[in-house]
């Protein structure tokens, strides 16, 4: 199989699904001649032409909006947000719109678009350009949320995300594009709300999705040589939420960590607490423990960014307090 | 000299444009009989607006609105009685009653909606304008929005694509001087909303919307440009709400005397007045469609009210696309009557022939200014 970054990998289902259904269109800031900010779209505008590949003005509402209005009447736009923090100028659009329209018609429409680009922290950008916005989107019914951790599940998610005829928010990372994974090659579809255990394990289970999976691996592979064995549950999609594969990893573990990027307060990891503790409370051996983004603003400094977010570290201090090991 | 205006064409205006009256002045009646709650946004004054851009279009031309929207689809031709069902919270309603007064939508009719939230509905024009173009349609779309949405960012940001792309939309602002409460003059440094258009190098004009004949001409003028491929257009039509910004509103923010002198200017009897005095139609045959409206709206109250309320399973239904799943027909499921359904070509058999920005033309440009590929 064929070793692809992140990047290449959602190129390549961009690639494939816009070869495959000519209805499909991609529409964001510096798309084309620039080759995307974050060069996912390279070259697509060579092989598409500029009415499939639109570079957009700085107008996230004007543009999704429009990708919405196109999708109403038979179209499947993919619309790039540079980052999740500009869409929150969109957020009219995809909130009230993209997502309401099915309801506020009884059924006449649907609207089959989705909404990408980098989410979470990036790297010494302060709080304006590093926060995870997951949690936002996976509030609305009308939507469904993905957030993929590898090259793989990024590639097979973005098409069936494509394919789907309800709004899609896909949240890429912005540290992940380089991230290198094996990608199967051509038709690999990863169907939405479908989590994955990604590492198997018997003493906990720790429940998490993009970015900190990484974290989660990091983790389970020290703990490993402590002789604690941990089972890594990756959501990817975060609405629907997999009910049946949390329940099933906290039955086999009996503990669980959710590890979050994002705020505690009102965060995806919180939901999933209420899950285990509403329909699997018998089978817990200690209360969840929830690692997340300190609750405060993304800072510059170095030491600053870095102890605000999630690390090995906390995870390893989470999983040692669910298993009641010493000095946790 | 003989009008050039058939009698058909003035007596089909004059039953869409006193439908919307009678209609309105039942749902009035209904919302003080508590048969109708929520925000609810009378059309009474501004009849000539729809129905002179309606019958400017082609019925498949696509039109979208903001939530003072029972004027519209009632233009296009939707059912009355389906309508005022949405308005009491039916089952029977087009949106079965999960949408009520401000979110009517009749795709049958390409009616697209009803938007609640002030300026929303402008970049959706756009981009179903955009789909027109992608798939080399020659249909355009007709966009409604407020004198106050003038002043939303998606106005702005949606002119400049518009104009930029060369979409086939028609933007008209139904200028009826106030947004709720405050004259429009009061917020906006510029309150002639046609000017704005030429920030953008759009096309903008002014019509006399309390007229249908004029606002007929216009739009037919604006849909030729658009239909043509010249770009979007952006029409004022000066028109006045009789009533309060909803029902519940007295307006006690305009004088009475504003008020009177604006009734003088009753779209309805003006366009009667035009066809009586053309000899194209008499006294009796206004009468007799004014009974026949009559009954048709009664009809459509007695509809409503005896219709039942959505089933609780509807809860369940219509926030999610399953896959395989149809979209709801609203004729077909409440009526039983079979209807056109719009269905656009496959990814398959479409071909994406066109160029937003041609290539040639784009690196003579570059070139131009200077620019590297
Ligand atoms: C974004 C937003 N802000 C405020 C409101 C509340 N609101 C509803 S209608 C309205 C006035 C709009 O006036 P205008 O656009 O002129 O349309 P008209 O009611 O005159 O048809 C306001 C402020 C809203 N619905 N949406």
């Amino acid at each position: 199989m064929p070793e692809l970054m992140y990047r290449e990998a959602l190129n390549q289902a961009l690639a494939e699904e816009m070869e495959r259904d000519a209805n499909v269109f991609l529409i964001g800031e510096e798309v084309g001649r620039y080759n995307g900010a974050f060069k996912v779209s390279q070259g697509l505008l060579d092989r598409f032409g500029s009415a499939r590949i639109i570079d957009a003005p700085i107008s996230e509402l004007g543009f999704a909006g429009l990708g919405v209005g196109a999708a109403m009447v038979g179209l499947r736009p993919i619309v790039e947000m540079m980052t999740w923090n500009f869409a929150i100028l969109a957020m009219d659009q995809i909130v009230n719109n993209a997502a309401k329209l099915r309801h506020m018609s009884g059924g006449q429409l649907r609207c089959p678009i989705v909404f990408r680009g980098p989410g979470g922290a990036g790297g010494r950008l302060s709080s304006q350009h590093s926060q995870a916005l997951e949690a936002n989107y996976a509030h609305f019914p009308g939507l469904k949320v993905i957030a993929p951790a590898t090259p793989a599940d990024a590639k097979g998610m973005l098409k069936s995300a494509i394919r789907d005829d309800n709004p899609v928010i896909m949240f890429e990372g912005e540290r992940l594009y380089a991230i290198k994974g094996e990608v199967p090659e051509g038709e690999h579809v990863v169907p939405i709300g479908k989590a994955d255990v990604k590492r198997e394990g018997k003493d906990v289970s720790i429940i998490t999705w993009s970015r900190m999976y990484y974290f989660a691996e990091q983790a389970a592979q020290q703990l490993e040589q402590e002789g604690i064995s941990a089972e890594i549950l990756d959501l990817r999609t975060l609405r629907p939420l997999d009910e049946e594969a949390i329940l099933a990893t906290v039955r086999k573990t009996n503990r669980a960590v959710i590890v979050e990027e994002g705020w505690s307060l009102a965060g995806v990891g919180a939901s999933v607490v209420d899950i285990i503790q509403s329909k699997a409370f018998d089978e817990l051996d200690a209360p969840v423990q929830r690692v997340t983004g300190l609750d405060v603003n993304m800072s510059y400094a170095t030491n600053l960014e870095n102890a605000t977010q999630p690390d090995a570290a906390k995870i390893i201090a989470a999983v040692k307090k669910v298993l009641y090991r010493e000095g946790a | 000299m003989a009008s050039k205006y058939s009698k058909d064409l003035l007596l089909t205006m004059h039953r869409k444009m006193y439908l919307i009256r009678r209609f309105e002045e039942r749902t009035d009646q209904a919302y003080k009989q508590q048969k109708i709650a929520g925000f609810c946004h009378l059309y009474i004054g501004q009849e000539a607006v729809a129905v002179g851009t309606n019958e400017a279009l082609r019925p498949d031309d696509y039109m979208l609105s903001g939530y003072r929207d029972h004027g519209q689809p009632l233009a296009r031709g939707s059912d009355a009685g389906m309508v005022m069902a949405e308005l009491f919270g039916r089952g029977t309603g087009y949106s079965k009653g999960k949408g009520g007064s401000m979110h009517i939508f009749d795709i049958e009719h390409h009616f697209y909606g009803g938007y609640g939230i002030v300026g929303g509905q402008i970049p959706l024009a756009a981009g179903m304008a955009f789909a027109s173009r992608y798939r080399n349609e020659d249909r355009v779309t007709v966009c409604f929005f407020g004198d106050a949405a003038a002043n939303q960012g998606a106005f702005h940001e949606t002119f400049n694509m518009a104009v930029k792309w060369k979409l086939p939309v028609i933007y008209i602002c139904e200028n009826n001087r106030y947004g709720m409460g405050t004259a429009i003059g009061r917020v906006s440094a510029e309150p002639e909303i046609y000017k704005r258009a030429s920030a953008y190098k759009m096309r903008g004009e002014a019509v006399d919307g309390m007229d249908c004949l004029k606002m007929y001409e216009a739009v037919k003028d604006a849909v030729e440009y658009c239909r043509a491929g010249k770009g979007p257009v952006l029409m004022e039509a000066n028109t006045y709400r009789f009533r309060g910004h909803s029902v519940v509103d007295p307006a006690v923010y305009r004088s009475k005397d504003e008020v009177e002198h604006e009734r003088k200017n009753d779209p309805i009897p003006k366009l009667k007045e035009y066809a009586i005095k053309n000899k194209l139609a008499t006294e009796a045959e206004f009468d007799a469609i004014d009974e026949e409206i009559k009954a048709q709206v009664d009809a459509a109250v007695k509809f409503a009210d005896e219709s039942p309320e959505p089933s609780l399973e509807e809860l369940w239904r219509d926030t999610i696309v399953e896959p395989g799943e149809e979209d709801v027909r609203p004729r077909e499921r409440v009526l039983g009557t079979k209807v056109k359904w719009p269905s656009y070509p496959s990814g398959q058999e479409l071909k994406v022939t066109w160029d937003l920005e041609p290539r040639q033309q784009a690196e003579r440009e570059d070139k131009k200014a200077g620019l590297a590929r």
